[in-house]
C-alpha cells in the first residue's frame, strides 16, 4: 500500500544538526534515527519498550524510541549514541565503561550508555540503589551489571 | 637502541594477565559497530519466513489470502531448494508422553540418543549402604535472550556464488549448510560474521537456518535479502536449553563416603535431533560431578517430542545435571548426618582418581582450597547458625545460604577436537603490524581481546601491534565453532603456538634477535615479506600428549582440563509473597591463568546472572508446543535491580596446554548458580525445592503441598 501521502515532515535537531524528515507520523523514532538518517547506533532489542536497547535523549529525557512516534519529534532536540562523544572525544561514562568492562556484545551499550549519562547528569553522587533504579529500563544479558555499576561509579569520579 | 625503546621492552613484559581494554570496545561506546542489522545492500528486499501454527501434521497445500499483489513476492518453498533439505522431519509434549511411546515420533522408542557410563557395580552395593537416599530433579526450558536478534543478509550471483552476512557463533556451520543446500563447491560459499550482540550457544546452530532461508530468496529474487528476527520471532522459533529430568539414587557408607551412585538423566530435545546427542553426552559426563565414587551408572537419554527443537544454551546439558546432582548433594549429606560441606569434602575427587567415564585426573585439583575460600569469603558458618536463629523468630521472612561445588570440562568432549582439528593462522600486515586470523567469532566474551593478548604476549609485541581478522570464511581458517569454552584454551592455544613459529621463523631467518623492540619486530617482519612475498604461519590442533579417547566404549579423557568452582549464595525467602531474593553471591573458581581479568570478572558475573535468572525467573509458558510468553514483557530476565553483588574470586593454575596457562571459562559460571540458590531455599525453609524454576508460583505450591493443613 502506497502510504506517502500521508506522509509528514518532521524538523528536529539531532547531535546538534537540523534535520528534516519526511515519513509517516506514527513511524517509530527508531526507524526514522536507523533508516531515513543512517544513525545505526540506535539498536532494537525487543520492539516493546523493555529493552532499553534503543533509548535517546529527546529533549534531555531517556526514552525508547521505539515507543515514540516520529510526530512527537516536531521541534525537539535530540541525542544519540553517535552525539555523545564530542568531536572524537569520549564522554566520562564511554571511558569508564571501557576501562571497567562494561561493554561485552555491545547491543545493549548505546542505550545503557545514555541511561548511564543521564542518571549522573541528575543525580551525580547516586547511590548503589539509585545507580541500579537509574538503569533499570536498560536489559544486558551478558554482564549481569556488575561492570556496569562499577562504570558508573567510577565516571562520577572522573 | 636508544633509551625510550629500551624502556618500551621493559613496559611490554607481559600482556597476559593485564585488564588490556576491549579490543572493538571504542567503536561498541561510540555506535559505531556494525551490526547484521545495521547493514543495506542496494535493491536489497526484507525476508520473512512462514511457519506451521500447529506441533505435529502433514502439510498438504499452501494457499495464499486473496486481496495480497503475490506477484510482488518472492516466494521460497521446500520445492525451489537446488541442493538437499537436509532437515529430516521424524503431538508428543512431554519427555514422559514420549517415553510411555504412545505416539511415536522418532525411531521405534522417541529417543534421539542413549548413553551408558559404568563404574564398578552398582547394584552390588546397595545392601552394603548406610544410607540410600533417592531424588527427582527437574529444570524448565530456558530462552538465551541476547539482546541482538538472529539475522542474516544474503546476496547470490549468476555464477551460483552464496554470500551471506549475519550475527553468528559459528561462520564454517553456515557455510557447509550453504554449500549442501545449494549443491553448490564450497569455494562457492562465503560466510561473513557480523558484530554480534550475544550468542550464549542460541547462535551456534540456528544460525544456518536464517542464512538458508535469506539466501534462498535471494538466489530466486536475483536481489539482496535481509531477513531479521523480531523478538518474538527469535523467541518462538529459535532453540532453548533442552528441560531436563534427573533421578538419583545414591549410596553412603558408615563414613560418609560415596558407595554407589545411579543417575538417570533426560532431556527433551524436541522435534528434530539437532544437538541434543552432543548436549546429552557432555550432561552425562558431568552428571557424577567433582567427587569419586568406585559405583556409578549413568543413563542418558535425549528424547523426541513435539516441542520447538532445543539446543545449545551456555554450559551445554551440564547445568541441568549439575543442578540436581548438587541439590541431591545437601540431601545426602543430611541424610548421613553431615554437614553439607563435610560430606563433599570426603568424597572430592582427588588428582590420580579416576571419574565416572574412566579419566584419570592428571592435574592438580584443588576443591578443598576452593570451598575453604569459599566459605571464609561468604561467612557462611557464622551465617548459617545467625539464620537458623533468627528464622525460628521470624514466620514471614527467611533466610539461607547454600553453596554448590562443580567443575566444567573445556573443549569440545572425548576426540571431539580431534575431529574438528582446527586451524588458525597468523600473518604479518603491510602496515607492520601482526594479524590473527580464526573463525572464532568475538560475541561479547572478549576474543578479539584475548587473542591479541595471547599473540602479543608470543610474539613479544604489545596488544595494538596485533589485528584480529573479522571471522569471514573467505580468509580466515576453520578454527571450528565458538562453543564449549573452547576459544581461549583450544584456539587460543593454536594462535600461542602460532606466535611462537612466526618469531621463531624471523629469527632463522636471521632478522630478529633474541631481544628485539617492537620498531625491529616490524623491521624484520618487513624484511622478510620482502624476500618471500609474504608471512604467514598456520598452526593445527594436536592432541596433548597422553590424552585418550574410545568413542565406541565412551570412555577415557573426557576433557583435556577442567575448571572448578565453588558458588555460595544467600537468600531470603519472604513466605507472604513466595519471592526468593538473592542477597549475596560468591562466586570462586579456578580456571587455569587468567588472561584478561575485567574480561573473565564479566563473564564469571553475566553467568552467574543468567543463572540466577533460569533458578528464579525465566519461565517458558508453553501452548500446544508453542512458547506463548515470547516478548520480554512476560519472559522475565534479571534487571539491574534483581541481582546480588556478585563477588568474584580467582584462584590460578596455569594449565600447561592452554595459552599461558589458561583454561576454559565461559560455561563454569552457568553451572553453580541455580543449585546453590536451591540449597539456600532449602536451608531457609525446610522445603525441598526441586523443580526449576522457583518462582513465587512454585514456591507456593510447594508450601502449599508441605503444609497440607493449611497456617
Amino acid at each position: 500500500m502506497d502510504r506517502s501521502g500521508m506522509n509528514v515532515r518532521v524538523m528536529c535537531r539531532v547531535n546538534g544538526a537540523n534535520v528534516t524528515i519526511e515519513a509517516h507520523p506514527m513511524m517509530r523514532l527508531l526507524d526514522a534515527l536507523r533508516s531515513k538518517l543512517r544513525l545505526t547506533g540506535t539498536k532494537e532489542g525487543c520492539g516493546e519498550g523493555e529493552c532499553g536497547a534503543c533509548a535517546v535523549l529527546v529533549d534531555g529525557d531517556l526514552v525508547n524510541s521505539c515507543l515514540f512516534p516520529l510526530l512527537h519529534a516536531e521541534g525537539t532536540a535530540i541525542t544519540t549514541i553517535e552525539g555523545v562523544a564530542a568531536g572524537g572525544r569520549l564522554h566520562a561514562v564511554q571511558e569508564a565503561f571501557l576501562a571497567c568492562g562494561g561493554a561485552q556484545c555491545g547491543i545493549c551499550t548505546p542505550g545503557m550508555v545514555l541511561a548511564a549519562i543521564t542518571l549522573l547528569e541528575r543525580n551525580p553522587n547516586p547511590t548503589e540503589a539509585e545507580v541500579k533504579a537509574g538503569l533499570a529500563g536498560n536489559l544486558c544479558r551478558c554482564t549481569g551489571y556488575m561492570r556496569i555499576f562499577e562504570a558508573v561509579v567510577s565516571a562520577c569520579r572522573r | 637502541m636508544n633509551y625510550k625503546e629500551y624502556n618500551l621492552i621493559v613496559m611490554v613484559v607481559s600482556t597476559i594477565g593485564q585488564p588490556v581494554p576491549r579490543k572493538e570496545g571504542r567503536a561498541k561506546l561510540t555506535g559505531q559497530a556494525r551490526y547484521i542489522d545495521d547493514l543495506v545492500l542496494p535493491g536489497m528486499l526484507h525476508g520473512a519466513t512462514v511457519r506451521s501454527p500447529v506441533a505435529r501434521g502433514l502439510l498438504r497445500a499452501i494457499h495464499y489470502a486473496p486481496g495480497v499483489p503475490w506477484p510482488e513476492f518472492t516466494i521460497v518453498s521446500a520445492h525451489d531448494i537446488p541442493g538437499a533439505n537436509c532437515v529430516t522431519l521424524p503431538p508428543v509434549f512431554s519427555m514422559d508422553a514420549a517415553l510411555a511411546r504412545t505416539e511415536v515420533i522418532w525411531g521405534d522408542d522417541n529417543v534421539f540418543k542413549q548413553y551408558l557410563v559404568t563404574r564398578g557395580n552398582v547394584d552390588a552395593v546397595w545392601t552394603e549402604a548406610h544410607v540410600i537416599v533417592d531424588g527427582e530433579y527437574e529444570t524448565g526450558a530456558q530462552e538465551q535472550l541476547y539482546i541482538e536478534p538472529q539475522g542474516m543478509v544474503a546476496l547470490t550471483d549468476a555464477q551460483g556464488a552464496v554470500t551471506v552476512w549475519g550475527s553468528m557463533q559459528c561462520p564454517f556451520y553456515i557455510h557447509k549448510a550453504l554449500a549442501a543446500l545449494f549443491n553448490v563447491p564450497a569455494a562457492k560459499v562465503r560466510v561473513v560474521q557480523m558484530e554480534t550482540g550475544g550468542g550464549f550457544g542460541g547462535k551456534e546452530e540456528y544460525p544456518s537456518i536464517i542464512a538458508g532461508h535469506a539466501a534462498l530468496l535471494a538466489w530466486k529474487s536475483g536481489r539482496p535479502v535481509k531477513l531479521v528476527y523480531d523478538r518474538a520471532e527469535d523467541m518462538v522459533a529459535t532453540t532453548k536449553r533442552h528441560p531436563s529430568r534427573t533421578r538419583h539414587r545414591t549410596a553412603v557408607s558408615r563414613d560418609g563416603r560415596l558407595l554407589a551412585m545411579d543417575i538417570e538423566f533426560t532431556i527433551d530435545g524436541g522435534a528434530y535431533c539437532t544437538l541434543s546427542p552432543v548436549v546429552l553426552s557432555r550432561g552425562t559426563i558431568h552428571a557424577a560431578g567433582p567427587y569419586f565414587c568406585p559405583n556409578i551408572r549413568i543413563r542418558g537419554r535425549a528424547v523426541a517430542t513435539n516441542m520447538p527443537p532445543h539446543g545449545a544454551f551456555r554450559g551445554f546439558g551440564a547445568p541441568q545435571s549439575i543442578f540436581a546432582l548438587e541439590r541431591h548433594m545437601d540431601r545426602v549429606a543430611a541424610a548421613a548426618g553431615l554437614t553439607p560441606d563435610e560430606f563433599r569434602r570426603r568424597n572430592f575427587i582427588q588428582t590420580g582418581q579416576t571419574s565416572a567415564v574412566g579419566q584419570v585426573m592428571k592435574e592438580p585439583i584443588a576443591m578443598e582450597r576452593l570451598l575453604d575460600r569459599a566459605l571464609v569469603l561468604s561467612d557462611y558458618h557464622a551465617k548459617r547458625s545467625r539464620f537458623a536463629d533468627a528464622n525460628r523468630h521470624s514466620t514471614r521472612i527467611k533466610r539461607g545460604i547454600g553453596f554448590a561445588t562443580f567443575m566444567h570440562g573445556a573443549g569440545f568432549t572425548g576426540s571431539g577436537e580431534q575431529h574438528l582439528a582446527s586451524v588458525v593462522a597468523v600473518e604479518a600486515l603491510s602496515n607492520g603490524r601482526v594479524r590473527v586470523l580464526a573463525a572464532s567469532a568475538e560475541i561479547g566474551q572478549g576474543t578479539n581481546t584475548i587473542f591479541a593478548q595471547i599473540a602479543a604476549e608470543a610474539l613479544g609485541l604489545e596488544c595494538d601491534d596485533v589485528e584480529v581478522a573479522q571471522p569471514d570464511t573467505a580468509t580466515v581458517p576453520d578454527s571450528g565453532p565458538t562453543v564449549a569454552s573452547r576459544t581461549c584454551m583450544v584456539v587460543g592455544k593454536l594462535i600461542e603456538t602460532a606466535s611462537l613459529d612466526f618469531r621463531h621463523r624471523l629469527e632463522t631467518a636471521g632478522l630478529l634477535t633474541s631481544r628485539y623492540t617492537p620498531a625491529e619486530f616490524r623491521a624484520a617482519c618487513a624484511a622478510y615479506r620482502a624476500r618471500h612475498g609474504d608471512l604467514r604461519i598456520a598452526a593445527q590442533y594436536r592432541p596433548p600428549e597422553g590424552l585418550r579417547w574410545d568413542d565406541q566404549r565412551y570412555e577415557g579423557d573426557a576433557y583435556g582440563a577442567y575448571a572448578w568452582a565453588v558458588y555460595v549464595a544467600e537468600v531470603t525467602v519472604d513466605l507472604d509473597t513466595f519471592q526468593t531474593q538473592v542477597d549475596d553471591f560468591v562466586a570462586v573458581q579456578e580456571v587455569g591463568r587468567v588472561i584478561n581479568p575485567p574480561l573473565a570478572t564479566g563473564q564469571i558475573e553475566g553467568g552467574v546472572a543468567q543463572a540466577i535468572g533460569w533458578a528464579l525467573f525465566e519461565d517458558i509458558v508453553w501452548r500446544d508446543g508453542r512458547m506463548v510468553n515470547a516478548q520480554m514483557t512476560n519472559y522475565i530476565m534479571p534487571t539491574s535491580m534483581d541481582l546480588p553483588p556478585i563477588r568474584v574470586f580467582f584462584e590460578e593454575a596455569p594449565y600447561p596446554n592452554g595459552p599461558g596457562g589458561a583454561k576454559g571459562i565461559g560455561e563454569l559460571p552457568m553451572d553453580g548458580p541455580a543449585p546453590a540458590i536451591f540449597n539456600a531455599v532449602a536451608n531457609a525453609t525446610g522445603l525441598n525445592p526441586a523443580h526449576l524454576p522457583l518462582t513465587p508460583e512454585a514456591l507456593m505450591e510447594l508450601m502449599e503441598k508441605a503444609e497440607p493443613d493449611g497456617p
